[in-house]
């Protein structure tokens, strides 16, 4: 690892007091796909875009949202192969726990440590921030939960946020869509509409993939599930 | 000579209705001499949740002590009181981290669940291999004679003074056919708006 070579910091302060790094990986967060995450009464979703340079795409194969523990699911916006890597060292938390307390993870533990992971990356010899910022969702003891991890290792608690290209625009359109007593349908259908603000081309169910979080718990809806969905909107 | 029979005592605890109970005695000695009639062996891990840690001394002062380390991080990191089954994980997994060169203390934990004050029961050997049974766990250098006691005596849906009964009279019959148990007892019966704890009026011998 390059860190044995390097003991010191690759992010460091400047004048102003900011870690400039950290502010150049939320920049390639922003320039990343769109992803877009609401908490319901009874349940939370992920959605995102799923853009692809070319029709020869296989759009099916390779997944953005993905389940963490069978309560907890993730998407991300920004650089897939540091998302892959968080993805692989979230479920290994999430496992470190069950052998330990024979209990799953509680969502807000996870979260804390992610968060913590992504951290160090900031503090550490010879590594760079990660360029993602996640969207965590879950369910545990009967409510559900949404947080959003930044590159920074600060995490927050959203009842609906937006992340990635025109986040700016997909938040303000959640703040006029969302109230307290949103049904999962519902949320599912203001998640879409969200996206589609700042979509360009026609939503389909091969380029827009969607998860949700409820009792019963974390789970990606099928093409066919999108498609029911995307027919409402249309 | 055993190193889980040096130092001598014995735990056991019991299910009752919307309560549980468990019971230890308070000898403490060096195989035959005995130095110590109020040694503790039942530590308070939680409002309604009580751990007993019969074997070598030694290992139950550090046994505890390093639970209760883990217990107050865990505690304090998920802001919120730990269900008995956890705890029971928690233990497990903290003697079986020292599997080549184990604790010598067979744990027996009793509780109620913080949320549905569900009676909560359990024992494990020295490497924590766990048992969570419906009515009674034992462990101690008299084991045997309390497995006996408990057997005879138990039954299900006891109250809390019934249960009282019971525990004392098993933990007091089986340790007096133990030459290195015994010299007092204490009963801790945990409901779910009070603790009461007994010491038994005992031969001391």
């Amino acid at each position: 690892m390059a860190s044995e070579r390097y003991s010191f910091s690759l992010t460091t302060f400047s004048p102003s007091g900011k870690l400039v790094q950290i502010e150049y990986a939320l920049a390639a967060v922003a320039a990343g796909a769109a992803s877009v995450g609401i908490k319901a009464a009874n349940g939370v979703v992920l959605a995102t875009e799923k853009k692809h340079r070319s029709i020869l795409y296989e759009e099916h194969s390779v997944h953005k949202i993905e389940m963490i523990t069978p309560k907890i699911g993730m998407v991300y916006s920004g650089m897939g192969p540091d998302y892959r890597l968080l993805v692989r060292q979230a479920r290994k938390m999430a496992q470190q726990y069950w052998v330990t307390y024979q209990e799953q993870i509680p969502t807000a533990q996870l979260v804390q440590r992610v968060a913590t992971l992504m951290q160090e990356y900031t503090q550490s010899g010879g590594v760079r921030p990660f360029g993602v910022s996640l969207l965590m969702c879950g369910w545990d003891e009967g409510r559900p939960y949404l947080f959003q991890c930044d590159p920074s290792g600060a995490y927050f608690a959203w009842k609906a946020t937006a992340m990635g290209k025109n986040y700016i625009n997909g938040k303000t359109f959640l703040e006029k869509r969302y109230n307290e007593d949103l049904e999962l349908d519902d949320a599912v259908h203001t998640a879409i509409l969200t996206l589609k603000e700042g979509f360009e081309g026609g939503m389909t169910e091969d380029n827009v993939e969607i998860g949700i979080c409820n009792e019963q718990g974390f789970r990606r809806l099928s093409p066919a599930e999108v498609k029911d969905y995307l027919a409402n909107i249309a | 000579m055993s190193i889980l029979s040096y130092n001598g005592g014995c735990v056991l605890a019991m299910k009752g209705k919307g309560c549980v109970a468990i019971a230890s005695d308070r000898r403490f000695g060096v195989q035959t001499s005995t130095l110590a009639m109020d040694f503790q062996r039942i530590f308070e891990m939680g409002p309604h949740l009580y751990i007993g840690l019969p074997g070598l001394a030694t290992d139950t002062l550090t046994v505890h002590e390093r639970l209760r380390f883990r217990l107050n991080l865990y505690e304090l990191r998920e802001s919120r009181k730990i269900k008995p089954q956890t705890f029971s994980a928690m233990v497990s997994n903290l003697l079986y981290e020292r599997r080549f060169g184990p604790y010598f203390v067979e744990p027996v934990i009793a509780g109620l669940d913080p949320v549905t004050w569900e009676p909560f029961i359990s024992a494990m050997d020295l490497i924590g291999c766990p048992n969570m049974p419906e009515d009674f766990v034992v462990a101690g250098t008299c084991a045997e004679q309390l497995f006996g006691m408990c057997e005879a005596l138990w039954e299900p849906n006891l109250e809390p003074d019934d249960l009282f009964e019971t525990i004392s009279q098993a933990l007091m019959n089986a340790f007096d056919r133990d030459a290195i148990s015994g010299w007092g007892g204490v009963v801790h019966i945990i409901e779910k708006d009070k603790v009461t704890t007994r010491m038994l009026k005992t031969r001391m011998d």
